[in-house]
């Protein structure tokens, strides 16, 4: 590995570990901020990214609608208060083309409710697209590939 | 508790016993009356199976159902469980193949359920096997009735029931056409794990009253009230219904609406979406309703949302426990505009829906405060105590329509 992959490679881990800790730690109006402003984001079951399938469970195509997603479930939406652990691990470089970068990356996100049950909610795969931004790597593209087709009561955080 | 001792409340479908959503002997009846009794429920729509061997796995309440498309170009359903000893035929959700194969021991059926070969039937060197009298035709899968509407196909155990338009009826039949008026295409499809009881979701599906109350981003980000115009059709016997709103309908002034509204915690001024591109409806229908919810007893759901369609399956998996299958709808006929608009509304409903997430936990939430209360009942006369059609959505009588075709199933 060359010093200018290993740097990139730190790059990643730092961005994915940010990404993590930034949901993980409720600052989710920061959320949006890893994303460039005409960005994709969408929470998706592998089925239908397996069979080509445009459904979102979540389905943004700009920086302003995550910012509302945000909004929404300050203001709006109601919801048991719950906890999210992120476990981001697996990264890989799929690609590389015109300086964006494709990348792949395992999660899994632990659910603890206020009563202290704790849930595996989630597993999958990030299927994302990266571009710099000034000095920074910024999510152009983020699918969330859920492995399972089922979402235990509701899914209101972002993944 | 058992099942002989519940007697319905003297006040009718307006009192409902805690004890239905939790007892197990209720639940038991439940899937043999109603699930596998005189109701239709929903399998496939007819052009998810296009080709011949086409198949898909899916249930009748608990019951496994495996639903094909057989050699004679029909669809075909039958219980998924093999006639020797009761393995499932089918293992996978969906697939093709030109014999379904019970793996146990290789028994074989065609597409239509018929047993077409058993291994070793004549045994080994003249040892072994079945009986000389053993006949295969007396011995094929369990077959459903199956019956089409709008390219949607339901199926039954019941010889009894009357033919499935005349179970959806006129005025819900006409409801159901006008949303699915295209060629469907499916645009994805999702599940939710409830944590209560099959008809506590039902019930809320039919409850006109809870929307701009409990989905507070309608109110919150102006998008519906209660004082938009509106009502809730009620199929004679109750089970189906449609409830609809209006877009340019308002039934009071926008002063006395904000003073309806005064005291409802989810009012807050000022609120707006920066990007909202995903409330950007078009009138796809031609007759002003953004929003019809439409149920057919027992468990079936067709969503219109703007311009969102859905159909939702209700499956109970225990006293305490939902399944609630989403299939999103789009028509072959949309063009590009409207498929990224339909994807766009799509944030509104759903296991992480604006206005659908709370859905998914308000039957837990019941489900939980009932225990320790199964000899008491749910109080539910808005709108009176009736279960007719109404031209305002501040009334139950849609779910006091389900009940009303519940308990006769029942024998309550």
């Amino acid at each position: 590995m060359t010093p200018a992959e290993l740097t990139r490679r730190l790059e990643l881990e730092a961005l994915y570990t940010d990404y993590a800790h930034c949901l993980d730690d409720d600052r989710l109006e920061e959320w949006p901020d890893f994303f460039v402003e005409d960005c994709y984001y969408r929470i998706t079951t592998a089925e239908n990214f397996e069979a080509g399938l445009p459904l979102g469970l979540v389905y943004l195509t700009s920086r302003a609608m995550l910012v509302d997603r945000v909004m929404a479930l300050r203001k709006a939406n109601i919801y048991e208060p719950q906890r999210y652990r992120h476990l981001i691990s697996a990264i890989k470089i799929q690609g590389e083309a015109n300086g964006a970068l494709d990348v792949v990356a395992n999660f899994l996100v632990v659910r603890t409710m206020q009563d202290g049950a704790m849930s595996l909610f989630a597993a999958g795969r990030y299927v994302d697209r990266l571009v710099r931004e000034g000095e920074s790597w910024k999510f152009a593209r983020k699918e969330v590939v859920l492995d399972s087709r089922q979402i235990d009561t509701l899914l209101a955080m972002p993944l | 508790m058992s099942l002989e001792t519940l007697t319905w409340p003297k006040e009718g479908n307006s009192r409902i016993p805690y004890r239905v959503f939790s007892d197990e002997d209720i639940y038991q009846a439940e899937l043999d009356k109603l699930f596998l009794g005189p109701t239709w429920q929903f399998l496939v729509m007819d052009n998810e199976l296009p080709n011949l061997g086409d198949y898909k796995t899916t249930f009748l309440g608990e019951t496994p159902i495996i639903v094909s498309r057989g050699e004679d170009g029909e669809i075909h359903a039958m219980v998924n469980r093999c006639a020797h000893r009761g393995n499932l035929v089918c293992l996978k959700r969906q697939g093709n193949e030109s014999l379904l194969t019970c793996v146990y021991h290789s028994w074989s059926y065609d597409l239509q359920g018929n047993l077409k070969s058993v291994a070793f039937r004549r045994g080994i060197a003249g040892k072994g096997g079945m009986p000389e009298d053993f006949r295969l035709e007396d011995h094929g899968l369990r077959k459903l009735r199956t019956d089409h509407f709008a390219g949607l196909v339901f199926g039954t155990l019941s010889p009894e029931v009357p033919p499935l338009a005349e179970y959806i009826g006129n005025l819900i039949g006409a409801r159901v056409g006008r949303v699915l008026y295209g060629k469907p295409k499916i645009l994805g499809t999702t599940s939710q794990i409830l944590h209560n009881n099959w008809k506590l979701y039902v019930e809320n599906v039919r409850d006109t009253y809870h929307a701009t109350l409990l989905h507070t981003f309608f109110t919150t980000f102006n998008v519906s009230r209660l004082t938009a115009g509106g009502g809730v059709l009620v199929a004679e016997g109750g089970g189906n219904h449609a409830s609809y709103t209006r877009g340019k309908h308002e039934l009071v002034s926008r002063e006395d609406s904000d003073k309806l509204y005064a005291n409802i915690q989810s009012m807050r001024d000022g609120v707006r979406l920066t990007d909202p591109r995903l409330l950007e409806s078009v009138e796809e229908f031609g007759d002003d309703i953004t929003v019809q919810i439409l149920s057919v007893f027992p468990n079936f759901v067709l969503q219109q949302v703007n311009n969102s369609i859905a159909l939702r399956l209700v499956l109970p998996k225990g006293t305490k426990q939902t399944e609630l299958q989403w299939i999103f709808l789009g028509f072959e006929e949309d063009d590009a505009a409207m498929a990224e608009r339909r994807l766009l509304q799509s944030n509104l409903v759903g296991p992480a829906g604006y206005i659908s997430m709370e859905d998914g936990a308000v039957g837990g939430f019941v489900q939980r405060a009932i225990v320790g209360s199964e000899h008491e009942t749910s109080l539910m006369e808005m709108g009176g105590r009736g279960h007719a059609t109404e031209d305002t959505r501040t009334t139950e009588a849609s779910i006091r329509g389900f009940w009303q075709a519940y308990r006769p199933l029942m024998g309550y």
